[in-house]
This record gives C-alpha cells, sequence and structure tokens, in this order.
C-alpha cells in the first residue's frame, strides 16, 4: 500500500579519476613499479578507478617525505599553528560532506544514510576534537614525568593502517590525533575502498599542508608489510584482523617502534527481562546490521534473558522483516553491499557451519539484487557457546543468539571469547548496569544503546581485539613520546 | 507480551490489578525512541509514493475546529471544505470527518448530509476534563444523541498521574456506554485522548494507552491541541507500538489519532511512514489512523498541486475556511 519510489542520491557530487596515483610529499606520483588494480562498487560491480599497489621503494619514498616534514616543518610548529590546519581541514570535510558520502557509499556499499548521517559528521568531529588538542598537550596529563606540565614530544613518523569498513572514519581516527600531536603519517587505505583516503590527499592540499606531513599509499597486505617493517617508522597504527594483528606485533617486536592494534571482536549484546524491549530490539539492530555487520565492535552475539527470549525474538524477527536491502545511494536503504566477494564468501562459509553444528537459520525475507554482493539480515537461534559462529568473527550481518538464566550466567558467557572489545547490556535497572559493567572485559561498555561513537570517548580492546585506545584525551598517548 | 495472557476483565478489577498490569508493560527508553523515530523521519517519499501519500494523508484528516468562537457559519464552511477540499480538483480526496464541540454537530451533520465525510465531536468538559462523570457523560450523550459518528474524549489526567487508573478506567467505560446509540445507528466510535503533553514520560503515554484500549477505545489520541506540546512522532511511535501489540495480545484493532502541531506535507509524511514501519499497513487507512488538524489540508493541496503541474501556486490559490 505504501511503498517508497527510489529516492537515490546524485552520484553527480563525486568527481572520480579514472586512475589514481600515490599522494607522496603533497604530490601525486606513479608508482615505481607497483601492480595496477581495480575499486569497485559492490553493489553492482561497475569499476569505479584504477591504483596502484605500492611497492617497498614507494613506501620508502612516503617515509622519507613524512620524515623530512616531521623535522623541517611539523615538529616544529607551535601547537596553536598545527591546530589551524586541523580546524581548516575538518571545516573542508564539512563543507563536501554530501561528495565525500556519496563516495564513500559507492566504494565501500554502506547505506548513504550511514554514511551521511554517522561516518561523515563523526570524521568532522574528530579532526575538530583534536584540533583543539593540539595547543593543550601539556594539559593532558601524559607529561615527560616532571610534573610540570612540560610540553610532552611527537614519536616521528607513524604509519598507520585501516580497514576497509569505515574508511574515511578510520583515517580520521588515525590523522587526527597524529597530526595533533605533531607526527607525520603514512596512510594505507585497505585495497577495496581506497577513494575517500585519496579524495582526503585533494583535502590536505586544498587546506594547504606542507607537503609530506600526510602520505597516502595504496595497496594491499605487500604495501602494508613494508611499511610496517620501514626502519624509519616511529610508531605504526593498525586497525583491522587479529591475524594481521599479530603479524604486526611479531614485526615489530625488538624495534623502538611504538604499536596500537585495534583489532577483532565478538561482542555480546546482553537483554535482560526488564529491558526496554522496543528500543532493545533497536539496539540489536544498530548493533549487527549497522554496516551490514563491517563492525569490529558489532554485537554479534545476542545473550537473551530465557524469560524473554520467545517474546524479544517475535518482535526482533518482525523488525528485521521491514529492514530495506538494495542500493546504498538509495536514501531509504537500511543494508547495503558486502564489501567484497571475498568477504561475502567468508560470511556464506561461516553461517554454513552454522547450520551445520545444528543452529537454526532465519534470514529476513527481502529480496537480493542480481549483481554485486548481498548477504540478507540473518539470525541464528540454538547457538551453543561452542559452536563456530558464537566464538569466530564473522564481520557481516549474521547475529548468533543464546540465552541465560542469571546475570552471573551472563558475565560468564559474555567474557568467554578470546575477544574483548565491546558489550551492550540492555536492563532498566541501573545498578545492574553498573555491577555489569564492572565485571565485563569489554573496552566499551554500552548500557542501552550500541554503536554510538564520539570523539571524545576512548576506543579500544581487551586481550584480543588488541591493545591502546584511541579517541578523547587516552588516545593522545598513542602519539606522544611518554 | 507476556502480561495478556491475564483476562482483561480480572486486570481491571481493581485499581491494585490494573497498577500490576500497567506497570509490568516493558519500559521505554525515552533516547532511544527518539532516536527510532528521528531515523524514520530522514525516510525519503519521492514522486509516485509522495503523490498517494498526499492522498492518503488528506483522506486520514480529522478537518478540526476548537475555538470558543466557533460559529454555525464556521462549521458550514469547514463542512464544505471537507467534503470538497480543493474547489479546483474533484480528483481530491474528502477528509475522513470534522471535528467540533458538541453544540455544532447538528450544524455539521445538516452539513455533510450524505457526504461520507463522519462527524467528530470533542466531549467531557474539553480540553481539561474537570468535571465530574455525570456532566461528561451526559455531554458524551449530547453529542451523541445530536448526531456525532466519533466522540474525542479527555482522560482525567489528574486521576491517572496520581495514580488512580481505576478511576480513569470507570470513566472511558461510562463514556463509551454513552456513545451506544439505542436502537438505530451504529455506535460513535470513542476516540481517547491521553493529552500526552502533560504525561510527561513515555512510561506514562505506553501506559495510558494500554488503560484506554483495557476500556474500550476504538482510537487513542494524542492531544487536545490545548496543550504544548502537542503530537510528537516519538509519543506517536509509542502508541503505534501499544496498538499493535494490543491486537498481538488480544486480537482487538484499536485506531491511533495524532493531533496537534502537524502542519505541513513534509511532517503527515512522517507519520504515515512511522505508521508503516512501527504497526504496518494494515493501520495505512482512515478508519485506523487518522491526523487532527486544520491548516494541514491546505499544504497537502499545495504539495498534490505543485506535484501535477510542477509550480507552486500562491496561497491565495487555497481556500481559508
Amino acid at each position: 500500500m505504501f511503498e517508497y519510489a527510489p529516492a537515490p542520491e546524485s552520484r553527480d557530487v563525486v568527481d572520480i579519476q579514472p586512475s589514481y596515483g600515490l599522494f607522496v610529499n603533497g604530490e601525486w606520483v606513479d608508482s615505481l613499479g607497483g601492480e595496477r588494480h581495480k575499486t569497485i562498487n559492490p553493489a553492482s560491480e561497475e569499476v569505479l578507478a584504477e591504483f596502484s599497489y605500492a611497492v617497498e621503494a614507494d613506501v620508502d619514498r612516503a617515509v622519507t617525505a613524512a620524515r623530512k616534514a616531521y623535522d623541517s616543518v611539523w615538529s616544529r610548529l607551535p601547537g596553536r599553528e598545527r591546530a589551524k590546519y586541523l580546524f581548516r581541514i575538518a571545516r573542508i570535510i564539512q563543507e563536501r560532506a554530501r561528495e565525500l558520502a556519496v563516495l564513500e557509499s559507492l566504494d565501500n556499499g554502506k547505506p548513504i544514510r550511514e554514511s551521511r548521517d554517522v561516518d561523515l559528521p563523526l570524521v568532522a568531529a574528530h579532526f575538530f576534537y583534536y584540533a583543539g588538542w593540539a595547543d593543550k598537550l601539556r594539559y593532558a596529563g601524559f607529561g615527560r614525568g616532571d610534573g610540570l606540565g612540560a610540553e610532552p614530544r611527537p614519536l616521528g613518523v607513524a604509519a598507520q593502517i585501516i580497514p576497509w569498513n569505515f574508511p574515511l572514519l578510520m583515517l580520521a581516527w588515525k590523522i587526527a590525533p597524529a597530526l595533533a600531536c605533531g607526527n607525520t603519517v603514512v596512510l594505507k587505505p585497505a585495497e577495496t575502498t581506497p577513494l575517500t583516503a585519496l579524495a582526503f590527499a585533494e583535502i590536505c592540499r586544498q587546506a594547504d599542508l606542507p607537503p609530506g606531513v600526510v602520505n597516502i599509499v595504496t595497496g594491499a597486505g605487500e604495501t602494508g608489510r613494508a611499511l610496517v617493517e620501514h626502519p624509519d617508522v616511529n610508531k605504526v597504527a593498525f586497525t583491522g584482523s587479529t591475524e594481521v594483528g599479530r603479524m604486526i606485533a611479531r614485526t615489530v617486536a625488538g624495534t623502538r617502534k611504538k604499536v596500537t592494534l585495534e583489532l577483532g571482536g565478538k561482542a555480546a549484546n546482553i537483554v535482560f527481562d526488564d529491558a526496554a524491549l522496543d528500543q532493545a530490539v533497536e539496539g540489536i539492530v544498530n548493533g549487527i546490521f549497522f554496516n551490514q555487520g563491517h563492525v569490529c565492535c558489532a554485537g554479534s552475539r545476542l545473550l537473551v534473558q530465557e524469560s524473554v527470549e520467545t517474546e524479544l525474538l517475535d518482535a526482533l524477527k518482525r523488525r528485521l522483516s521491514t529492514l530495506r536491502l538494495g542500493d546504498p545511494l538509495d536514501k531509504n536503504t537500511d543494508i547495503g553491499a558486502i564489501n567484497s566477494a571475498a568477504q561475502l564468501d567468508k560470511i556464506r562459509s561461516l553461517s554454513d557451519a552454522g547450520e551445520q553444528e545444528g543452529a537454526e537459520r532465519w534470514s529476513a525475507p527481502c529480496p537480493i539484487p542480481d549483481k554485486g554482493f548481498w548477504f540478507p539480515p540473518t539470525l541464528f537461534t540454538g547457538v551453543a557457546q561452542s559452536h563456530r559462529i558464537a566464538r569466530e568473527e564473522i564481520f557481516g550481518p549474521v547475529l548468533s543468539v543464546l540465552t541465560f538464566r542469571t546475570p552471573a550466567e551472563a558475565v560468564e558467557k559474555a567474557n568467554n571469547s578470546p575477544y574483548g572489545l565491546s558489550a551492550g547490556v540492555w536492563t532498566e535497572k541501573g545498578s545492574r548496569i553498573l555491577w555489569m559493567a564492572d565485571k565485563l572485559r569489554a573496552g566499551v561498555v554500552w548500557a542501552n544503546t550500541f554503536n554510538r561513537f564520539d570523539p571524545t570517548s576512548p576506543f579500544g580492546g581487551y586481550k584480543e581485539s588488541g591493545y591502546g585506545r584511541e579517541g578523547g584525551r587516552h588516545g593522545l598517548e598513542a602519539y606522544l613520546d611518554v | 507480551m507476556s502480561t495478556l495472557t491475564t483476562p482483561l476483565a480480572e486486570a481491571a478489577s481493581s485499581n491494585a490489578a490494573l497498577r500490576a498490569l500497567l506497570h509490568g508493560l516493558p519500559g521505554v527508553d525515552r533516547v532511544g525512541a527518539d532516536q527510532r523515530a528521528a531515523m524514520l523521519g530522514t525516510r525519503s517519499i519521492k514522486t509516485t509514493a509522495k503523490a498517494r501519500a498526499i492522498d492518503l494523508a488528506i483522506s486520514m484528516v480529522d478537518l478540526t475546529t476548537l475555538e470558543g468562537a466557533d460559529t454555525r457559519g464556521k462549521v458550514r464552511a469547514m463542512c464544505a471544505k471537507a467534503v470538497r477540499p480543493d474547489p479546483g480538483d474533484p480528483s481530491v480526496p474528502k477528509v475522513a470527518a470534522v471535528c467540533v464541540y458538541p453544540d455544532l454537530v447538528e450544524q455539521a451533520v445538516q452539513a455533510l448530509g450524505r457526504s461520507g465525510v463522519r462527524v467528530a465531536s470533542v466531549a467531557t468538559a474539553f480540553p481539561s476534563g474537570r468535571s465530574s462523570l455525570g456532566v461528561k457523560v451526559e455531554d458524551t450523550a449530547f453529542a451523541v444523541a445530536a448526531g456525532a459518528h466519533e466522540i474525542d474524549m479527555v482522560i482525567d489526567r489528574g486521576a491517572f498521574l496520581s495514580g488512580d487508573y481505576r478511576k480513569v478506567y470507570e470513566e472511558i467505560a461510562a463514556v463509551k456506554a454513552a456513545c451506544a446509540r439505542d436502537g438505530e445507528g451504529e455506535d460513535a466510535h470513542l476516540k481517547v485522548i491521553l493529552e500526552t503533553g502533560e504525561l510527561a514520560t513515555y512510561d506514562n503515554v505506553r501506559r495510558a494507552s494500554w488503560l484506554a484500549m483495557l476500556a474500550g477505545a476504538d482510537f487513542i489520541k494524542t492531544s487536545t491541541g490545548k496543550v504544548s506540546p502537542a503530537a510528537t512522532l516519538p509519543v506517536t511511535l509509542v502508541m503505534l507500538e501499544a496498538v499493535r501489540d494490543f491486537r498481538a495480545g488480544t486480537g482487538r484493532m484499536v485506531g491511533v489519532k495524532p493531533a496537534g502541531g502537524i502542519r505541513t506535507t513534509k511532517d503527515a509524511i512522517k507519520y504515515l511512514v512511522l505508521v508503516n514501519e512501527t504497526a504496518g499497513p494494515d493501520w495505512l487507512d482512515p478508519a485506523w489512523f487518522r491526523l487532527g488538524a486544520s491548516s494541514l489540508v491546505n499544504d497537502l493541496l499545495m504539495q498534490r498541486q505543485k506535484m501535477a503541474t510542477g509550480r507552486y501556486a500562491g496561497p491565495d490559490y487555497f481556500t481559508l475556511d
């Protein structure tokens, strides 16, 4: 009766070059021999642009440029001057927000509603927030131990490697604090989503950022390895899989490089029987189906108290049936495309494993487009702690439902994971929230909400979810010599 | 909902029983409800969907005048508009109902004749509801006798806020009884105005919704329009969840009417999206969802004409009544 007509956001606002080089020392340069690869729109498999997989020599050139910029310009600038650049970048991002949101949705497959209403506002907010810190670092509590508030020193050249799930937002999380503290950076975006990082390079030029302060080298694992292994890098910051994180930790062990890792997760979203159920349903949806579940802190394990299990699952299935999957650029789309064929394979194989191990699969009855990579919002019931879908990170729109009887059992099950990035607690009882937050081994515990981010709030994991914190005052520590 | 297994009559047998039921309903988290309503407000309804939504919204309007200065002439004029909102375009649907004070019901019934537009009357010492039960019942009976098809009553907010749920329940039940038309014709439908602007919390909105439905409301309505805030999206969201859950638990379907403060086509469409994605498409029908408004109709007409012609006509081309 009330079908929403297509309401696509216009693509005209973006200007994608057919081919991109590397951004080194403020200039676009060709790779010194790297292969050319294509980045595609995962919703249509249409080729968007070509770019290079940077080789060791490219990385070396970028690190050299960053070192030079660090020594000659950036580390010598007073904080208030660095702040001006960051404020300028933040404002340009706001001015170009629509363009960047469309570009992000094209390259990543996420719905424009999310890139427009979540990613881009947070990207700008991050730059604004750390711009504010640049001239106040001596008051951040990370002085050189003399207690007199001496200006803490930056580290030098930061090698930063970011994932494909929030390309521009992860760039902001990395670059904003690094620059605010006085470091220069070489950043490698993921090989499936290089376009917004390349657009950010243009923004650096538009902001007249001194050459070499930000360098962008595109590529895949080999480029990342060359960057991490480069001897003149002082700091490695990585967001991605636990597997790659381990390799990085091994590589930098025994060197003077500082490292922060933000890795995988298998968060428990815990719903008690006294929760505000309609809002809990929204929180579960937002926890695991936001960004197609491509979220390291996704609430991929639903722990529901047995006394409300049926009621909650009925409500959840009813709600999932209203989710609108399709064209990421349609303003009414809730669920976009899976970022790559490889990721889709991984989601499929883990889901199949769930069925084989005896869990019951239910998928929202939404039509799936013919082209592109898609996976319907799916939940598994009858999941046991020992099932792979309860232990391994799926990184897709797949929810594993488990039950519990008592708060202690909820805590035990939630913590029974090698990961410890985030958790959610849904109850109307304030004292229980505090008790749970105290017991849960997770870097972030959300109460009666999920997947809420703010630049003022530190983010990071326990256990195999990584170490170091990003965001807030705590996020400065990773980029200061303390 | 687990609470629904209790037989309804037993649930209303005492204030304690009512209290147990209403306070046993799941809470409403304000932040989450506001967020959900705001998210649904970002839906983009364009082209053919917009055209259909505009016509649907027009057909759901309760065209309202509730002023001390209302006259028979004013009501006559409004009734003409209700039947034919745009004199130049017969394809515009008629509105659902007109809504007037009890003493003007007879006038409205006369003016509307067999047009199919229903007559709603506020009653029960509207808008404050501060009078005796006898007066409220009498007020209702007077409007019903004059031919009102629908009665918009107000609840006793004082009693509700002080926890006297049984009193609120009994008043609604008594007014419902007064809506009966002995012998000929269908009973008047009862819309129960919760005056959510005075209930302060969404938990109260959910409880008042259930209380009204248990007591026999055919519709639950947000506001009198005399208290600010009147209808809001999150309050309507909570009420739509209530009618959805009530039907799931009892099998009985109850309508929803946000009223007051809905002035633009954009607002109206947001409400339709809310209905569509909360209670579901069954409620997208003038029999189950109404918009209490007056100036809204002209904006809907203006947008409708813009969609047909590509141009906005000036406000002088739309009738003021």
